[in-house]
């Protein structure tokens, strides 16, 4: 059965979607720029994450055999066709980033890592920097008088170069995007010609390509925070840190396809889905939110416990002014799906996913705000209608993109090994 | 009944019944030792004894027999230790979290892995033991009252959070085995003769009779341990890593440790699952039941884990570059270049390189290759430690304390008789213990039985 975006869900969304455009409009009016910008990195990253969190939970039941989520597959498919959305809102953010209409990477701008600076030009809105003694030389010879760049100059920052530059930045931007992009339709392709042709030779190339994007993710989803998130606070650096954020990508994920489940049986489709698929999927929050946990405290606990000036700079800000976001993000995500999915029955019960759903769905984008407000902002941080407003908007462009997605191929796939299995799915 | 798709492959081969399963594990308890058995425990127990010898020695003579020296302070011996509780980590992941994860493949191991977590706790909590000198007063690393010494233990200090995780991480998996052993030990007692056997099992088996209500609770109480013994596998490991992240040293210090250190012992802990049931199957006839899928199965976890130890070696290695901090970049450059590049480019080539080739499906289903590599990888991550423990400290901040780390004879002596008690344990505990989980395989003999899956079709 094809799912039907009713009406009533498409009014939602264009009211959610318009709460956003309101709140980015009159944003652009009273508040900085550079608040829109990091916002819109904040919501572009958050549900980039959510889509490819379901992409590699996708790849990782085909590379591990599980049959259970065999009926849950279009569901998937339908959270992960939103990567390209977000990938735009991205690329949007790295081009305003690159041409300098916005300064939430210090890595960018010129005057960070130049060493030298011509005299004349130092009180001028645009100054000519020299980036190294070469160059600084040339335009001596040509009668300039340059001079240390002693105001701006960053040493820090100028020694990371050769690996945050803005070329390279968008070479493995863009390679990170199109490898996902690429490996979502041929995963959605693979799927809807396997209704077709029922063919098991499609099933076991789904399990290479499986195993294969599991490798790739491994690499990228490290190497993409480090580029996208790490490097907003440009001094600091922690081994964990992709880990940590990968972490949070899979739990908002499988929230996301549990709530999106949810809905749709509430709206009498999915009769596949029984409640050991609800409890599974409620499993997979519970755990992953200790996982994130986990790697949320060992990222702090270390660098906390040692106290080196280098790291801990990073945590002090958060501490001193972001306090009741930060820890209160942290208790949300890791005490609500604690407490509230302890029991059996409460995984099984679709009011409590849906109610622990939504604030970790919250949580999760607390989180996201966490990791890139205070490199921004550092301590003159706001929140109000402007996050609030763009979140809404984005969420409703979400719903809007995955429902319509949703439309396009029947709910439950028709063919596969492991349909059966996924069938009779009894815990 | 439970749906089994076509396309799995079988995982009890051959036309077994359950009484076949019965005959299979309990035969060998049964009947009388081969000639083989006697001469390997008689090896293993040799050894040992030297290990027995020279850990009295030491004990008797201080710690200064040991190669260390005032700048490397720990060497092999905790070296030692982060390796052996590494390999006791498979047992539990095996029975825990595949049992989480509804794997079924794990009853045919999960009994011998357990063993060897066990066994491997062991040989691992001694090396702290006698690192203390005064073993006599090992009892001070716990939080006792005042009256027995001047000092109380120090709770900020990692050390002490590893007492408390490795105690508790022993006692859980011990009695996880032992729950698990219970209805097996029922079906030994069952069909002993002797009376003493007979009542020795007896007593082992706590009075199990088999009884519905009984089946119940043994499945409750399993995924509840289940539950409880997940995060310890977390656990255990990333508290062994705090040991060296919580210090300002560098090459110790990162944040990546916790998890990559629990995926590097659960990489080592199936390598030695591997060695050990490769041989068993072949000496105990287990072919039916540890079939080349199994083999298969655990060659894909090593391959996952070691990808994600490399993985983790490359973010160090840039990172500390990328940090721009002079004195972690150094510690960096002289691992791959200064004096133990040798024990570097080891690991390496052994954990990072060699798990790669099980990527093809002719490697990871042959069993000589499996069992060089899953050797080869034992090797690579007793090095990791070395790596990490010894590289790391060994030129300090003053060049004037810059030092070399020379074991010996003791430092061997005791290492190479950890393995053979290891070994003579575990040669003990295929003798007389059931080393499949005969009635837990045989629940999954009519859904996933050779069989049975082919009259199913």
């Amino acid at each position: 059965m094809n799912f039907v975006f009713s009406n009533r869900a498409k009014i939602i969304s264009f009211v959610l979607i318009a709460i956003g455009v309101i709140a980015l409009v009159t944003g652009i009016f009273t508040v900085s720029s550079d608040r829109i910008w990091s916002n819109l990195l904040i919501n572009g990253f958050y549900f980039m994450g959510i889509s490819l969190g379901a992409l590699f939970f996708y790849a990782l039941s085909f590379a591990t055999e599980t049959a259970w989520a065999v009926t849950l597959r279009r569901v998937m498919e339908g959270v992960f066709s939103f990567i390209p959305a977000a990938a735009a809102v991205l690329i949007i953010v790295f081009i305003g980033a690159t041409m300098h209409w916005n300064h939430i990477y210090h890595w960018m701008d010129e005057a960070t890592v130049s060493k030298y600076v011509a005299e004349s030009t130092i009180d001028s809105e645009h100054p000519t920097y020299f980036k190294d003694k070469a160059a600084a030389q040339k335009a001596e010879e040509a009668g300039e008088t340059v001079v240390l760049n002693e105001a701006h100059y960053d040493e820090l920052i100028a020694n990371k170069t050769a690996y945050l530059n803005t070329p390279f930045f968008w070479i493995r931007t863009i390679i990170y995007i199109a490898a996902f992009i690429i490996f979502a339709r041929w995963f959605r392709k693979r799927s809807l010609k396997e209704d077709e042709t029922g063919d098991v030779g499609l099933h076991f190339k789904g399990y290479q390509r499986g195993a294969l994007f599991l490798v790739i993710f491994a690499v990228f989803s490290s190497t993409m925070s480090w580029d996208w998130i790490m490097s907003i606070d440009t001094h600091w650096f922690s081994t964990l840190f992709g880990w940590y954020v990968f972490s949070g990508m899979w739990v908002s994920a499988m929230n996301i396809i549990a709530v999106l489940s949810l809905y749709l049986i509430s709206k009498g489709y999915l009769k596949e889905i029984n409640s050991s698929h609800i409890h599974d999927l409620g499993k997979w929050i519970f755990a992953l939110s200790f996982l994130w946990t986990y790697l949320w405290f060992s990222q702090f606990m270390l660098i906390w416990y040692s106290n080196i000036p280098e790291e801990v700079t990073y945590f002090v800000l958060r501490i001193e002014e972001y306090r009741v976001p930060f820890f209160g993000m942290m208790l949300i995500n890791f005490i609500v799906p604690m407490v509230f999915l302890m029991s059996r029955d409460a995984k099984r019960n679709p009011r409590f996913l849906i109610f622990v759903g939504t604030i970790v769905f919250i949580g999760h984008f607390l989180d996201t705000y966490m990791l890139v407000t205070p490199g921004v902002h550092f301590e003159h941080w706001e929140f109000g209608f402007v996050e609030i407003g763009m979140f809404m908007g984005f969420t409703g462009l979400f719903i809007n993109r995955v429902l319509a997605a949703l439309t396009k191929a029947p709910l439950v796939p028709k063919e596969s090994p492991y349909l059966e299995e996924s069938l009779h799915h009894s815990i | 009944m439970h749906k089994e798709a076509a396309i799995r492959t079988p995982l009890i081969l051959g036309d077994k019944t359950y009484h076949d399963i019965t005959a299979d594990v309990v035969g060998p308890i049964e009947g009388k030792a081969s000639k083989t058995w006697y001469l390997l425990v008689t090896i293993a127990g040799l050894i040992a004894l030297w290990g027995v010898g020279c850990v009295v020695y030491l004990i008797a003579t201080g710690i200064g027999v040991w190669g260390l020296n005032k700048t490397v302070g720990w060497a092999w011996d905790i070296t030692n230790f982060v390796w052996w509780v590494g390999i006791g980590h498979a047992g539990t992941l095996i029975s825990a979290v595949l049992l989480l994860f509804r794997q079924k493949w794990r009853m045919a191991i999960n009994r011998s892995a357990e063993a060897m977590t066990i066994f491997a706790v062991m040989m691992a909590a001694l090396f702290p033991g006698i690192h203390m000198g005064r073993i006599w007063v090992a009892y001070w690393v716990l939080p006792l009252p005042n009256t027995f010494g001047s000092l109380w233990v120090n709770f900020n200090s990692p050390l002490l959070w590893d007492v408390f995780a490795i105690s508790t991480y022993f006692s859980v998996s011990l009695v996880f085995w032992y729950i698990g052993l219970i209805p097996d030990f029922a079906t030994i007692r069952d069909r002993m003769t002797a009376p003493a056997a007979k009542k020795i099992y007896g007593i082992l088996s706590f009075g199990w009779s088999g009884k519905a209500k009984q089946w119940t609770r043994f499945e409750e109480v399993s995924l509840v341990l289940a539950g409880l013994a997940t995060p310890l596998v977390f656990s255990v490991h990333s508290i062994v890593s705090f040991d060296f992240a919580t210090s300002v040293i560098p090459g110790w210090h990162t944040t990546i440790f916790p998890p990559y250190f629990v995926s590097g012992a659960v990489f080592s802990g199936f390598a030695m699952v591997l060695t050990l049931l490769l041989i068993m199957r072949k000496v105990m006839k287990f072919e039916n039941y540890i079939t080349i899928k199994h083999i298969e199965y655990m060659n894909i976890v090593i391959i996952v884990t070691g990808s994600i130890v490399g993985v983790a070696y490359i973010t160090e290695l840039f990172i500390s570059w990328y940090s721009g901090v002079e004195y972690e970049s150094y510690a960096f450059i002289n691992r791959f270049s200064g004096p133990y590049l040798w024990a570097y480019w080891a690991m390496m080539t052994c954990n990072v390189i060699s798990p790669q080739l099980f990527w093809f499906k002719k490697i990871r289903t042959n069993l000589t290759l499996t069992f060089i590599l899953s050797i080869v990888v034992n090797i690579g991550m007793w090095f990791e430690r070395f790596v990490i423990i010894v590289t790391s400290i060994h030129r300090d901040y003053v060049p004037s304390s810059w030092s070399m780390f020379y074991p010996t004879w003791v430092d061997v002596g005791i290492f190479v008789g950890t393995i053979g008690i290891f070994f003579t344990l575990f040669l003990l505990f295929a003798r007389f213990f059931p080393v499949l989980a005969l009635n837990e395989l045989k629940t999954i003999l009519k859904v996933s039985g050779e069989k049975y899956k082919k009259e199913d079709h």
